[in-house]
């Protein structure tokens, strides 16, 4: 059912003029490329579920700038926004995604055994390896605008498809809302359990309505693959574990996900996919592979090198807080992830991750002995 | 192939026997996939909401109120939220729309919440197999449909309004208004809003003598007014409270809000916070009798100077003056003193004084704040049902009662529990 804007009609008795946000202060994709003749436009238009574009931009409206990142300040509330609302759509993607044009085709390629390497990153430098990605269920409205029953049948479809996993995949789910104490706390202690959203960007868009109605976790019993159920997507998907064997960890995210995908077609589901912008997501910064992948690592040295920022920039990578993308750097500790998702398949992100952080722990190395990394500087990605 | 129509007789006779059935998790356990997966379109255009409405009855909709306690969650049931899903205000505003809140806030710590709120006036007559048990729950019995509120702000009425300054350190009125013809905060749209705070800039403008005034605009701001406002105590911030963010009303923040107040900063109008306009009158000290008086004189001129220009407040003869939530129905009233009682708090006795005295206790922060040292906010705890002139009245005799329970504290007397204030007007 319609969350706030959906009232769609009323603001047509005004002008655009009168409703256009104030977006004077405002520094994130959507405020940089709106623009009045395009909000008035795209006003009277609506995906057939009654998704408007006040509904689009009301987390960029409400936040006006992350002091981290830039955000994208719009989300989709169904695989057609991305259709009704490409005037506005294909801008951001454009600028967010290096270049994507409307016409570019995005290529998947979920095969591990086209990743070259990426087994052997050092343990004493790389603590931990992940991958993520989000995958959406066809014919469902997105986290910011699904209905309670909308939201509880994809939780069923979700926890039916990964109740038949089998071998390293097998595993139980949780149901946030019917959690033991025990169960709790063993969650957080792995690091699993998600919780509410507290961010602004979140919230704002109504992702988090009816907290904890149809949300989950589930993972295997090695706890090595985990998905989360009506986060901010219908499905997150995570490969991790301790260590830097990447190619494992991709390897097992791969297979899974491959597996999840036939598991929903058998029941006559699909994911939201199409050549342009790839697998659909809440999100237009996740489009493409909506692939994260990424290390936690300790670069105590390199982080404070004047080249570092420049460095990343090159190899096409990105730093977060070990806490995630609302967090700082804490030590000498950062997770470092693709920056990409979009226009780069799946395999090629992880190359990008797996060459770059070998060529970051060797340089680590260098200025631990003292040395130079001038002979090791890479070309841009 | 017909099968959405095939799957909505099925499911239909599913759903009727698990609504006859009453038990939410029951309902919610028995939807399997299959039932509704089969239905779908597989194409990427995506179900109508016309098509939603059938793939979903309401019971698939039905919130999970198992650990909720709020007075939408003790109001709502299976058959009432199926009678009024799909229904819709002039203005499309939902029940859904209305509930969001509730649902997503099960319980505050220190007040039983209401859960719900009106997207615009005809929320309350659209959605009135919710709205009316909730009201009566919230108000004490108070039937929508039979009984009529009374208005009457003629502060002449008043008697003994004036406290010792020794107790008191200040008095405080406050209500809200709302512009008939514009949607609620929980609703508005960006125009809507500029439009609320246009009227009422232009109306505030018109104020002259002892309350003529100025507007800041929270867009407009400079640095120092900004601190001037924090240092008086009169610049709200955006909201924070769930119960506020859930209900939609920070949207656009802070386009349209703003703060006006008289020089003398005794009489202060918030424009699109939690209501359309908050209008509080207030000083240092004890004497409510001109706090009250003023409040009385602004509001009726304000009234005057929007009916000028075609405007009037939401208002009807039974649920009073029309507000964002349903606690501020009728008067909308909220009169109170910070008061120091630093024996009577401690007294075992203290909290069924206030009850029968109809007052409610607050710490000095506001309503989500616990009382600090031995300051109380004490006001009444009514607001429909009782005129203003009523309500304002209940609060001085109540708070010279409290005082007076503490001087003989003081001098080791012992104090008595007052007998119970009647609840409405016979």
């Amino acid at each position: 059912m319609p969350f706030s804007n959906s009232h769609n009609k009323v603001k047509m008795n005004y002008t655009a003029e009168q409703e256009y946000p104030d977006l004077s202060q405002h520094n994130n994709h959507m405020a940089k490329v709106l623009t009045p003749e395009m909000y008035a436009n795209l006003r009277d238009k609506e995906t057939s579920s009654g998704f408007g574009v006040d509904d689009v931009i009301q987390t960029g409206v409400d936040n006006p700038g992350h002091p981290f990142i830039m955000t994208v300040g719009c989300v989709a509330g169904d695989e057609e926004t991305y259709e009704v609302f490409k005037d506005l759509l294909d801008p951001i993607i454009e600028d967010r995604h290096g270049g994507y044009k409307p016409t570019d085709k995005h290529k998947t390629d979920l095969n591990p055994e086209n990743l070259q390497g990426g087994d052997d990153l050092d343990p004493n430098y790389v603590l931990s390896s992940r991958v993520r990605t989000g995958r959406s269920i066809r014919g469902f409205c997105l986290p910011p605008h699904c209905s309670r029953g909308e939201r509880r049948a994809i939780e069923n479809l979700a926890v039916e498809g990964l109740s038949s996993l089998e071998g390293e995949f097998k595993g139980k789910y949780y149901a946030l809302k019917n959690m033991t104490e025990e169960e709790q706390q063993q969650l957080i202690d792995d690091h699993f359990l998600f919780d509410k959203p507290v961010s602004p960007l979140l919230l704002a868009s109504g992702m988090a309505r009816d907290w904890p109605d149809a949300r989950g976790i589930w993972h295997n019993d090695n706890k090595t693959f985990l998905v989360w159920v009506n986060e901010e997507d219908h499905l997150r998907v995570i490969s991790m574990q301790k260590g830097g064997n990447m190619r494992e960890v991709f390897t097992r995210f791969c297979t899974g996900l491959t597996k999840i995908e036939s598991l929903f077609k058998e029941k006559g589901h699909e994911f939201m996919w199409n050549e342009h912008l790839g697998y659909v997501l809440t999100c237009p910064s996740n489009l493409g592979t909506g692939l994260r992948g990424g290390v936690h690592v300790k670069l105590p040295n390199l982080s404070k090198h004047q080249s570092f920022g420049e460095i990343l920039k090159k190899l096409r990578l990105q730093k977060r807080g070990t806490g995630g993308v609302d967090t700082a750097a804490v030590g000498g500790t950062f997770d470092i992830s693709n920056a990409d998702r979009l226009g780069f398949s799946e395999v090629e992100l992880v190359q990008m991750v797996v060459d770059g952080v070998k060529l970051l722990v060797e340089m680590e190395k260098r200025l631990e002995a003292g040395q130079s990394i001038d002979d090791l500087m890479p070309e841009q990605k | 192939m017909n099968g959405t129509g095939r799957l909505s007789s099925e499911m239909a006779s599913t759903f009727t026997r698990m609504l006859s059935r009453r038990n939410t998790a029951a309902l919610v356990a028995t939807l399997g996939a299959g039932t509704l997966a089969s239905g779908y379109l597989l194409s990427e255009s995506g179900i109508s909401a016309a098509d939603k409405k059938k793939l979903y009855p309401p019971s698939a909709d039905y919130p999970d109120l198992r650990k909720h306690n709020n007075c939408m969650a003790s109001a709502l049931t299976p058959a009432i939220y199926s009678h009024l899903r799909d229904k819709e205000t002039p203005n499309n505003w939902t029940l859904d729309q209305c509930i969001q809140t509730g649902v997503d806030n099960p319980g505050h710590p220190f007040i039983k919440t209401v859960g719900m709120v009106a997207g615009d006036e005809e929320s309350y007559e659209v959605f009135a197999d919710i709205f009316n048990p909730v009201i009566k729950d919230r108000h004490n019995g108070y039937d929508p449909k039979i009984m009529k509120h009374p208005t009457d702000l003629d502060s002449s009425k008043i008697t003994s309004g004036v406290f010792d300054d020794k107790y008191v350190l200040s008095s405080r009125v406050r209500t809200g208004r709302s512009i008939r013809g514009l949607m609620l905060p929980p609703a508005c749209t960006r125009a809507e809003r500029r439009e609320v705070e246009r009227v009422a800039v232009q109306a505030l403008a018109g104020l002259k003598g002892d309350l003529s005034g100025r507007y800041y605009s929270l867009t407009d701001m400079t640095e120092k007014e900004q601190q001037q406002l924090i240092d008086d105590h009169f610049l709200f911030d955006k909201p924070i409270s769930p119960l506020l963010t859930c209900a939609g009303m920070a949207r656009d923040w802070p386009d349209a809000r703003g703060i006006w107040h008289n020089n003398e900063k005794t009489f202060l109008i918030w424009i699109n916070e939690e209501d359309h306009t908050r209008v509080i009158s207030m000083e240092k000290g004890g004497n409510m009798k001109r706090v009250f008086d003023r409040f009385c004189r602004g509001l009726k001129e304000v009234e005057r100077l929007i009916h000028e220009r075609g405007w009037e407040f939401m208002w009807n003869e039974h649920l009073g003056y029309i507000l964002t939530c349903p606690s501020n129905l009728g008067t909308g009233l909220r009169a109170g003193v910070h008061v120091r009682l630093p024996l009577l708090s401690k007294d075992p006795r203290f909290s069924k004084i206030l009850d029968n005295l109809r007052l409610q206790k607050r710490g000095t922060g506001g309503v989500d704040t616990a009382a600090v040292g031995d300051v109380f906010d004490i006001s009444n705890l009514d607001r429909l049902g009782k005129s203003e002139v009523e309500l304002v009245q209940i609060v001085i005799d109540g708070v010279h009662y409290l005082i007076d329970c503490e001087k003989k504290l003081e001098k080791g007397q012992d104090i008595k529990v007052p007998a119970p204030i009647a609840q409405f007007r016979k």
